[in-house]
């Protein structure tokens, strides 16, 4: 089937089956390997996308499902060579060891401030509770979250 | 972990969809937020031979509130009637309950009708219609039918749709004046099902319990005086042991989390 996908403002016209996850679209057909896949049923959150603006896990989606609509990757969080700020707060932080998990962690978070952007050290652990991290410990990622609050305000 | 091939329909309305549902008879599958049936489908425990996606269906994205109760369509994700501040005025019980559906996430895509349509028995929407006796509107090409929350759950994953059939909206009756309600249950981890769960609708010393993950449908039960909700709880419930929990774990969870939910309630 054909499918247009508008990844981080670029439009991509692929020819896909209908049973392409949305992650492995975007990971062989587009070549788009941010989007990191972990478990593959919806638990550990490290292929968290935004689509039209709201985190949703791209494993439990088939691409075709999503034809015509908006969606942002870990590679469209960045100006530029310019960090965003929950990019820098997790460099800041130490927010991430192997990395594995944190294009969904970032995906996550950087929808999670705009609908509260002062979090509570609560709300903050909320945020990120359908994320799972095997290395950190999860203390430098909260404390990330409320280091991108304060440099996004 | 990947689909088996399936063919694929993505209809722009109601009646498309209806005529695709009957024509496909059993060989047709609903899809709507995908959260339970796509890794059903990656890990190949279901192989449906037509995927009818009722995405397109945005007639079906509603949540209708009136002085009698909330309505909600079958595309409402658990997000948009999670944020719906006048269904949580109208029938509290519906914004504590999806509150503990998995995590956000999910819930921006995950559909209240289409759990509902699911009916696992560890969910906690389908406890929730069972406990307030609810309807659910079920359409096909043949015409529309209510189907009460007790004739609806048939089994275990099992649910009294029929082939060609679509679930188009689920109604959750108001609160009546003078009662409260709660929800807690006992997960391994946050936004884990539950090992047991525990919905109240109190009203005074009576009550009404939904219980989830003990039987294989929403075991609703009559409280004639909360200071025996325990001990009621644990003589009712008939759980079966898994890899989460043992039986009679979960019976004892039954108990405290009736009494639990009952003291929230007062």
């Amino acid at each position: 089937m054909n499918v247009r996908l508008v990844v981080n403002g670029v439009p991509h016209d692929v020819d896909v089956p209908p049973r392409r996850l949305l992650s492995d679209c975007l990971r062989h057909d587009l070549g788009l390997t941010g989007t990191h896949v972990g478990c593959e049923h919806g638990v550990c959150g490290a292929c968290t996308v935004l689509l039209d603006g709201q985190p949703v896990r791209s494993c439990l989606l088939l691409a075709v499902s999503v034809d015509g609509q908006q969606l942002t990757t870990v590679e469209g969080l960045a100006d530029g060579d310019e960090l965003s700020p929950v990019q820098q707060a997790f460099q800041d932080c130490h927010g991430l060891q192997c990395g594995f998990c944190t294009p969904g962690f970032l995906t996550t978070i950087t929808a999670g401030l705009r609908d509260n952007p002062q979090p509570s050290e609560d709300e903050a652990r909320e945020m990120i509770a359908g994320n799972l991290c095997r290395c950190t410990g999860y203390q430098n990622i909260v404390a990330a979250v409320l280091r991108a609050a304060e440099l996004g305000s | 972990m990947k689909p088996s091939p399936f063919e694929y329909s993505r209809p722009s309305s109601l009646d498309e969809a209806l005529q695709l549902l009957a024509a496909l008879g059993a060989d047709g599958k609903v899809l709507a937020g995908g959260q339970s049936l796509v890794p059903l489908l990656s890990m190949r425990l279901a192989a449906p031979h037509h995927l009818v996606d009722i995405n397109r269906l945005t007639s079906l994205s509603y949540v209708r509130t009136s002085a009698d109760g909330v309505r909600v369509g079958a595309l409402a994700r658990h997000a948009d009637v999670e944020r719906d501040d006048s269904a949580a005025q109208v029938q509290p019980l519906l914004r504590q309950a999806l509150r503990l559906v998995a995590h956000p996430t999910i819930r921006n895509r995950g559909t209240v009708v289409g759990s509902l349509a699911h009916a696992d028995p560890a969910a906690e929407m389908p406890a929730v219609l069972a406990l307030l006796g609810g309807t659910v509107r079920v359409a096909s090409s043949r015409g529309t039918r209510e189907v009460a929350a007790a004739d609806f759950f048939a089994g275990p994953l099992e649910s009294a749709l029929q082939p060609g059939e679509l679930a188009v909206e689920a109604f959750f009756p108001a609160l009546p004046p003078g009662a409260r309600t709660s929800i807690v249950e006992v997960a391994r981890r946050h936004g884990d099902y539950a090992l047991c769960g525990v919905g109240a609708v109190r009203t005074g010393n009576t009550a009404r319990l939904a219980f989830l993950s003990v039987a294989p449908t929403p075991l609703v039960v009559e409280v004639a005086d909360v200071a025996d909700a325990g001990e009621l709880a644990r003589s009712v419930v008939d759980p079966e042991p898994d890899i989460h929990a043992s039986a009679e774990y979960r019976r004892h969870l039954a108990g405290v989390l009736a009494e639990r939910a009952l003291r929230d309630a007062a």
